[in-house]
C-alpha cells in the first residue's frame, strides 16, 4: 500500500558480512562502551544519608501552621477533610476555654487532627481548601514504618513547633 | 608415605579449598558491584563498609529460606544434583599448579595438590562431569522447563567441549606434555603460550564461557524462555549450591586459562625477583601474580556478561560447530606445519 505520510522506510535484511559474522569487532566495540561507564559518575543518591534536592512546589508531609503569635491557626472547620479525595483526614473539634487563649487563634479548634499517610495521595487539595492557611504540605518525605497504625499521624507529629522552640 | 607428607597435603588441600570457596563467595559480590558500576549504579553497599559483608548476608538468607522438594520429583536425584554440581566444580582445583615449590622451615613444598601427568585430561574430565549435576537436577525436578534447560546445557557442553579439546591439541603439540606443572614451567618469564597460540587461546576462552554457562552462552538459565532454567524447582541452599558451583567453575576455568596460556605464576623479571626475595617469598609472590591473573579473568567474565546479549540457540550451535571447530582444526594444522618446518631447519 502506498504510504501517505512518506515516513515509511523499508528495511532490507542483508546477510551478515564476514566481519559481522565474526562477532569479535562488534564485541570489542561493546566492551569498550561498557568499560567507559566504569569511570562515569554513578547516578545513585544514597537516600537515607543524602537527599535529593526537591523542587519548590514539592508536596511532602503536612504541617499544621501557627500564626505570628504562636497560636494554632486551625479552627477545625473540616473543609480539608471534605476536600480530601482519599478521605485521609479526620478531626474532632472542641471549644476553646478562656485560659487556652494563647494556644488557639479562634474559639473553635481541633482537639484531635489525624491524617492517614497511607491513604493520603499528596494532591494538595487540603492546602487549597483551607480558609485559614493552617495546613501546608511543605515537609519532607513521609518515612517508612512497620505497622499500619503508625502511619496515622496525629497532632503531635503534624503541628509546627512553637515559636520559642523555633528560635 | 610418611605422615608429614599426608599432613602437608591435607593443609594444602584445606587452604586451596578455603581460598576457592572464599573467591567464589566474593565473586557473587564482585559480580553485583561490577554490574552496578558498568551501569552507573552503586551496587550493594548496606552490609558492612562498601557492602563487603553482603556475601554473608546472602548466605544466611539462602540457609533461612524454606526448602521445597516437589512431591513428583525423584527425591534422591533431586538432592544429589546440586551436590554433584558443587563437587565437580571443587575437585578441578586439585591439579592446578598454584606456584613453584616453596621453602618453608627447611622443607620444599610443592604448591600443587597432585602433579599427575595427565593434568589437562583430568581437568577436561572434571569439567565434563559438571554437566551431570545440571542434567540430574533438571531431570529430577520433573518439570518440563527444567528438563529442557538440562538438555540445552548438555548439548551445549558437548558441542563446545569438542572445540575446546581441539584448541588444546595445538597447545599440546607445542608443549609435548599433558602435565599442567610442566606446561606452566615451560612458560618461564615472558614465554607465555598466548603469544604463540593467540587463536587457540581465543577458541579456548569462548569455549570456557560456554562450559561455565556464562553469558553470552547462559542459555540453560535463560529466564525469558525457561523461567529459571534447570534450577526452577530448587530453593534454599540447594539453589545456593547451583549458583555457587557456577562461580567456582568460573574460578577454576580462569585458573586453567591463566595457567595454560597466560604463564601461570610466571612473570617477566622473575629470575631477578627470585634472587632478591629468596626461596620462600619469591614463589609466594609468583602465586600472588597467578591470583592476580585469575582475578583479571574473573573480571573479564563479568565484563562480558554485562556487555553481550545472549545468543539464540541456533546461533550458539552454528558458532560451535561451524565456526569454532573448523577454526580449531585449522589451528592444529597450522601449528603442526610450523613445528615441522622449525624442526626441519
Amino acid at each position: 500500500m502506498e504510504s501517505l505520510s512518506n515516513k515509511k522506510k523499508v528495511l532490507e535484511q542483508k546477510p551478515l558480512s564476514f566481519m559481522e559474522r565474526m562477532y569479535l569487532p562488534a564485541i570489542a566495540k561493546g566492551m569498550g562502551i561498557t568499560i567507559s561507564h566504569l569511570f562515569k559518575k554513578e547516578a545513585t543518591i544514597r537516600y537515607p544519608e543524602v537527599e535529593r534536592e526537591f523542587s519548590t512546589n514539592f508536596r511532602g508531609m503536612h504541617s499544621l501552621k501557627r500564626d505570628e503569635n504562636g497560636k494554632e491557626r486551625c479552627t477545625a472547620c473540616g473543609l480539608c477533610a471534605l476536600s480530601c479525595p482519599a478521605e485521609a483526614i479526620t478531626m474532632i473539634a472542641a471549644e476553646r476555654k478562656p485560659e487556652e487563649k494563647d494556644l488557639y487563634r479562634e474559639e473553635k479548634y481541633a482537639a484531635t487532627y489525624e491524617i492517614n499517610m497511607l491513604r493520603c495521595i499528596f494532591c494538595g487539595l487540603c492546602e487549597e481548601a483551607c480558609p485559614k492557611e493552617a495546613i501546608y504540605l511543605d515537609g519532607p518525605i513521609v518515612p517508612a514504618d512497620y505497622l499500619r497504625k503508625d502511619f496515622i499521624y496525629g497532632k503531635d507529629k503534624l503541628v509546627e513547633a512553637p515559636l520559642e522552640m523555633k528560635k | 608415605m610418611d605422615s608429614a607428607f599426608v599432613i602437608e597435603k591435607f593443609i594444602l588441600v584445606a587452604v586451596i579449598f578455603g581460598i576457592s570457596l572464599v573467591i567464589a563467595m566474593y565473586s557473587t559480590y564482585a559480580e553485583r558491584k561490577v554490574a552496578a558500576y558498568l551501569q552507573d549504579r552503586l551496587g550493594p553497599d548496606r552490609a558492612g563498609p562498601f557492602g563487603i559483608l553482603q556475601p554473608l548476608a546472602d548466605g544466611v538468607k539462602m540457609f533461612m529460606k524454606e526448602e521445597i522438594i516437589p512431591t513428583s520429583s525423584n527425591r534422591f536425584l533431586f538432592i544429589a544434583g546440586p551436590g554433584l554440581a558443587l563437587l565437580c566444580a571443587c575437585i578441578g582445583t586439585a591439579v592446578i599448579p598454584w606456584g613453584s615449590p616453596v621453602l618453608i622451615a627447611g622443607k620444599t613444598i610443592p604448591l600443587q595438590v597432585s602433579d599427575i601427568n595427565v593434568g589437562v585430561l583430568y581437568i577436561f574430565g572434571v569439567v565434563s562431569l559438571g554437566v551431570y549435576g545440571v542434567m540430574i537436577g533438571g531431570w529430577a525436578s520433573n518439570n518440563k522447563y527444567s528438563l529442557l534447560s538440562a538438555i540445552r546445557a548438555a548439548s551445549q557442553n558437548i558441542s563446545y567441549e569438542i572445540a575446546m579439546g581441539l584448541s588444546i591439541i595445538a597447545l599440546l603439540l607445542m608443549t609435548n606434555t599433558l602435565s599442567l606443572k610442566e606446561i606452566v614451567d615451560q612458560q618461564h618469564g615472558w614465554r607465555w603460550n598466548v603469544l604463540y597460540q593467540p587463536l587457540g587461546f581465543l577458541i579456548f576462552m569462548v569455549c570456557s564461557f560456554a562450559e561455565t554457562n556464562r553469558a553470552p552462552f547462559d542459555l540453560p538459565e535463560c529466564e525469558t524462555e525457561l523461567i529459571g532454567g534447570y534450577h526452577t524447582e530448587y530453593s534454599s541452599m540447594k539453589l545456593g549450591f547451583y549458583l555457587f558451583a557456577e562461580y567456582i567453575n568460573m574460578f577454576v576455568s580462569s585458573a586453567v586459562m591463566a595457567a595454560l596460556y597466560w604463564g601461570g605464576y610466571n612473570y617477566p623479571g622473575m629470575d631477578s625477583m627470585a634472587v632478591w626475595l629468596g626461596p620462600t617469598w619469591a614463589p609466594l609472590f609468583g602465586t600472588a601474580v597467578f591470583f592476580g591473573k585469575i582475578c583479571a579473568f574473573i573480571f573479564f567474565f563479568m565484563w562480558v556478561r554485562w556487555t553481550i546479549p545472549r545468543f539464540r540457540y541456533d546461533q550458539l550451535m552454528n558458532l560451535g560447530w561451524k565456526g569454532l571447530i573448523p577454526l580449531a582444526i585449522a589451528n592444529i594444522i597450522i601449528t603442526g606445519v610450523v613445528i615441522a618446518i622449525i624442526e626441519k631447519f
